[in-house]
């Protein structure tokens, strides 16, 4: 468990839920307990405001006080990360739920963070649309959330990841600062990209209120092929094969000895597609259930972490060497849970020109190193947070 | 220029390295924006990132100001020098550093050209995805500073979809790698930060870009329409089927007259083109491009031209490629722009420009990126005409005006740089552009990096920041902005 810096007291908690009420209405202010822990940090309370004002004003008096605020969505990947130094206020967005506005004749959604991203895709589906991402748990997991986790999924090979999708983005910042970035419009060059700095900040820098994404067709029709494949440098052949070929697969994805492949679009195209790839192998229909594999190795009490690392495509059979139980996407992006040497495997993965990254608390640093940029990293979030009172210390470096 | 500062530069650079006679110096006074002229105090040509470093240094102990130059083709004054600071072209570091066709990756200086990545894998099937119109000549770090796109950028992504990592010398001279060659590096995003900062936040030494495999085949369909509404509902039409083209482009008769003059396309005489291209397997293209057609002619479209060849198909592009270059042919003077609404708002805004052009006189002609709601309008003029520049800028702001009043943006591609910074605070609230302005101050806090570019005005950056003051606006809640 992290030390605090703090002792935490009934009456200070009672001292700032008093103030939060004031912000958000006494419904919505609770007194934390041990089952809203985060990473082992019991926080003092929970707050529940209403929208993106109440949001700021909660920061601004938090950071006021010196008190340490964890952002929180559906609570899905809360102990993603590392543990907090300081933990205080837990912030949840639930609240902020709505689709704001789906312009569907533009592809475009403006949605607030809090939204899940399954209710998310049941509006946009009501226009034959979606958000082309498929990230783990859509039913609880909110789109603020899988911002900040950086969690695309397998979709990613055919439309892009996340910082492709995201066109613009609301933050509160620490001082009650909102802002916005990017726009509306798919095709955008003024100003900076904030919303790839969000993407992936695990809630560092502000808490993402809303964001707005460019939006794909729902396929016409889709198809998952698996191909049973003997060992790791057979898988890999078959990926790179694949990859090798003009096909337009949406997501490959490598798993327990197969390879399995998903097509989306015409009839006549998927068609046309599976007959180049049963070249590679032999080719079974796949049940649309495997691009839930990643989920699968999470609840078994299998033992040691749950790892995320990146490899390039031609090192994903070495990648593979020392694992188990693993996801791999052909874009290079791996899941596994290891009960081996974990930092004998991210310095072997980092060796490639990858990484590693440990999703929920261990006792090692959830990251591992951003190399010579990480100075700088401290110089944006010193901009943005000086005070760190936003998830101190769980991102690289101790930021 | 201190002369003992141009000596020590031309220690750094060699002879040949260094640019200060005032008449060299002119070459450099503007980028594609050419109504914009400031002549810097010294040109450096480095050929590598250690002079690149040595260089930035000396500014960084100056506190001299420096820009960042690839090729000088922008639209937005980007590369515009800063009055008594030094350019630094990036021309001579031209190497393509690494092939990794496995990965589907290559590494190139900043100074390599746009088409010639493509031209260096195209053996092996592979492109290069971003396709500027200006991509025969301008840079990869032109492209990386602008987040530049092109035609193809509707399914494929811009500039930075294809970015995934960097290296760049900040404004103190230190090196950084932004991003790797694998995805997700650890940390904040800051490669995604970095393209599309318009040179204000270091200069890219080397870039790692992503390439594209070949689809199997691409096929182009040309379409006239009477008018460009005609054609802006089938543009809706094909976007409504679930289909992403690699292109959708269209061009008014104002455009397609001054295209045909300067590179005979063939286009036919119409009052709305459309130039739609599918590309991906044979079977899946081949069905979709059935319903086009059928979606083109429901919209009234007269006449309907697959390219059959290469060949048709270049020539087809040429013409659009060529648009710009082409308002030559018909005008003395333009200004291009770079508006973009949402794109439903094109019939809209089209019969608003045509009635701004009508109540000054001035012809406009329209290129756009229909499918993503980037128009290119061309505000043409005479400058001989006393009185047409400024009515030509008017016209050309207020079409930017409507834009944001879409709720689109004042800039697709093109970037902000000199020429539009006071836009800026149209389309954004001030807490907005003060948030952007902390990235400015975590890479630059001296604000060496072209500065006075992008935005109207300059946050000042301590050492640390202190406990940041709310805007009045902010306070009573009215700056809250989508
Ligand atoms: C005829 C014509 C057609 C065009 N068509 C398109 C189009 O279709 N799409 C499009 O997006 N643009 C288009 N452009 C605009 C222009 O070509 C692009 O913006 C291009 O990316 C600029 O590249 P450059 O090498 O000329 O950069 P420059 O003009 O030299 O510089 C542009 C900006 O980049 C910065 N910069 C340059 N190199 C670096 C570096 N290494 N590190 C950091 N900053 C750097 C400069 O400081 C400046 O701010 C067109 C221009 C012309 C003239």
């Amino acid at each position: 468990m992290a030390e605090r810096f703090r002792p935490a007291s009934r009456t200070e908690a009672d001292g700032i839920g008093e103030v939060l009420r004031a912000i958000v209405g006494p419904e919505h202010v609770r007194l934390a307990t041990e089952v809203d822990a985060v990473a082992g940090v019991v926080p003092l309370v929970v707050v529940e405001p209403a929208d993106e004002r109440q949001t700021a004003s909660v920061l601004r008096c938090a950071n006021q006080a010196g008190l340490a605020v964890i952002p929180c969505g559906g609570g899905t990947k809360l102990d993603w990360g590392n543990p907090s130094r300081q933990a205080d206020v837990v912030l949840s967005v639930r609240r902020l739920n709505q689709v704001i506005e789906h312009a569907w004749a533009d592809l475009t959604v403006t949605v607030e963070a809090g939204c899940t991203v399954a209710q998310l895709q049941r509006t946009l589906a009501q226009h034959g649309q979606r958000l082309a991402v498929d990230p783990l748990w859509p039913e609880r997991a909110t789109i603020g959330g899988i911002l900040a986790t950086n969690d695309s999924g397998t979709l990613r090979l055919g439309y892009g990841a996340l910082r492709d999708l995201i066109i613009g983005v609301t933050l509160a910042l620490a001082d009650g600062t909102i802002a916005s970035s990017g726009g509306k419009v798919v095709k955008n060059v003024a100003g900076y990209d904030l919303p790839k700095l969000a993407t992936g900040s695990l809630g560092t820098l502000g808490v993402i209120t809303r964001a707005v994404f460019r939006l794909h067709p729902l396929p016409r029709n889709t198809r998952t092929l698996t191909i049973a494949v003997g060992d790791a440098d057979a898988m890999q052949r078959v990926i790179l094969s694949i990859l090798g070929e003009q096909l337009a697969p949406a997501a490959v994805q490598a798993r327990d000895g197969n390879v399995d492949i998903l097509l989306e679009g015409t009839l006549d195209g998927i068609a046309a597609q599976e007959s180049v790839i049963k070249k590679f192998g032999e080719v079974r229909e796949g049940s649309p259930a495997v691009w839930k594999a990643r989920e699968d190795l999470w609840p078994s009490s299998g033992a040691g972490p749950i790892v995320k690392f990146t490899t390039l495509p031609s090192r994903i059979s070495a990648a593979a060497a020392p694992l188990s139980r693993f996801v791999i996407q052909a874009t290079g992006i791996g899941y596994a849970r290891f009960d081996g040497d974990v930092q004998e495997l991210r310095a072997a993965m980092e060796r490639d020109g990858g990484s590693l990254m440990i999703l929920g608390a261990t006792k090692l640093d959830a990251w591992g190193s951003p190399g010579d940029s990480l100075p700088l990293m401290r110089a944006v979030k010193e901009q943005f947070d000086p005070k760190g009172t936003l998830n101190p210390g769980r991102f690289v470096g101790g930021i | 220029m201190n002369p003992n500062i141009l000596e020590e530069l031309r220690g750094i650079l060699g002879p040949h390295g260094l640019i200060s006679s005032s008449e060299e110096l002119r070459t450099y006074e503007c980028d594609g924006l050419t109504n914009f002229r400031v002549i810097p105090s010294a040109v450096v040509l480095p050929d590598s990132t250690e002079q690149v470093q040595a260089v930035v240094r000396v500014c960084h102990r100056e506190r001299i100001p420096f820009v960042a130059r690839g090729s000088g083709t922008g639209l937005s004054g980007g590369a515009l020098p800063v009055a008594g600071g030094i350019v630094i072209c990036l021309a001579r570091m031209k190497r393509i550093l690494e092939v990794d066709l496995a990965n589907a990756r290559v590494v190139v200086e900043p100074g390599v050209i746009n088409l010639e990545v493509t031209g260096r894998v195209a053996s092996a099937n592979f492109f290069y995805a971003p396709d500027p119109s200006s991509q025969s000549v301008c840079s990869i770090g032109g492209n990386v500073a602008e987040n530049s796109g092109g035609a193809h950028c509707l399914k494929y992504g811009f500039t930075t979809t294809h970015v995934l990592g960097l290296d760049v010398v900040l404004p103190d001279g230190s090196l950084v790698h932004l991003g790797s060659k694998t995805l997700d590096a650890p940390g904040y995003d800051l490669a995604g930060v970095f393209v599309g900062s318009e040179g204000t936040l270091g200069i890219a030494t080397k870039i790692i870009l992503r390439i594209v495999k070949r689809p199997e085949c691409v096929r182009t369909l040309l379409a006239a329409f009477h008018s460009t509404n005609e054609a802006g509902a089938a543009v809706s039409g094909i976007i409504a089927t679930g289909m992403l083209p690699a292109a959708i482009e269209m061009m008014d008769n104002l455009a397609i007259q001054a295209a045909e003059a300067a590179v005979h396309a063939n286009y036919p005489n119409c009052g709305g083109l459309l130039l739609v291209e599918l590309d991906g397997p044979v079977a899946e293209v081949d069905a979709l491009m059935a319903h086009v057609d059928e979606i083109c002619r429901q919209n009234g479209a007269w006449e309907i031209r697959v390219a059959q060849s290469e060949a048709e198909r270049a020539l087809v592009w040429k013409g659009r490629k060529a648009a710009f270059a082409a308002m030559g042919r018909i005008s003395p003077n333009y200004i291009v722009q770079d508006g973009v609404i949402p794109r439903t708002s094109l019939p809209q805004i089209l019969n608003e420009i045509k009635e701004l052009s009508a109540e000054t006189g001035l012809r406009v002609a329209n290129v756009f990126h229909a499918g993503d709601g980037n128009l290119h309008p061309l505000v043409l003029y005479d400058r001989r005409v006393p009185g047409q520049e400024k009515a030509a800028e008017r016209l050309s702001e207020r079409i930017l005006e409507l834009c944001i009043e879409k709720g689109g943006s004042i800039t697709g591609e093109h970037g902000v740089g000199e020429e539009k910074k006071h836009m800026m605070s149209k389309m954004f609230a001030e807490p907005d552009l003060d948030t952007m302005q902390r990235v400015r101050c975590a890479f630059d806090p001296l604000q060496l990096s072209n500065p006075t570019k992008v935005f109207p005005r300059t946050r000042l950056c301590g050492d640390k920041p202190g406990e940041y003051v709310p805007h009045p606006l902010e306070t009573a809640g009215i700056a809250e902005r989508y």
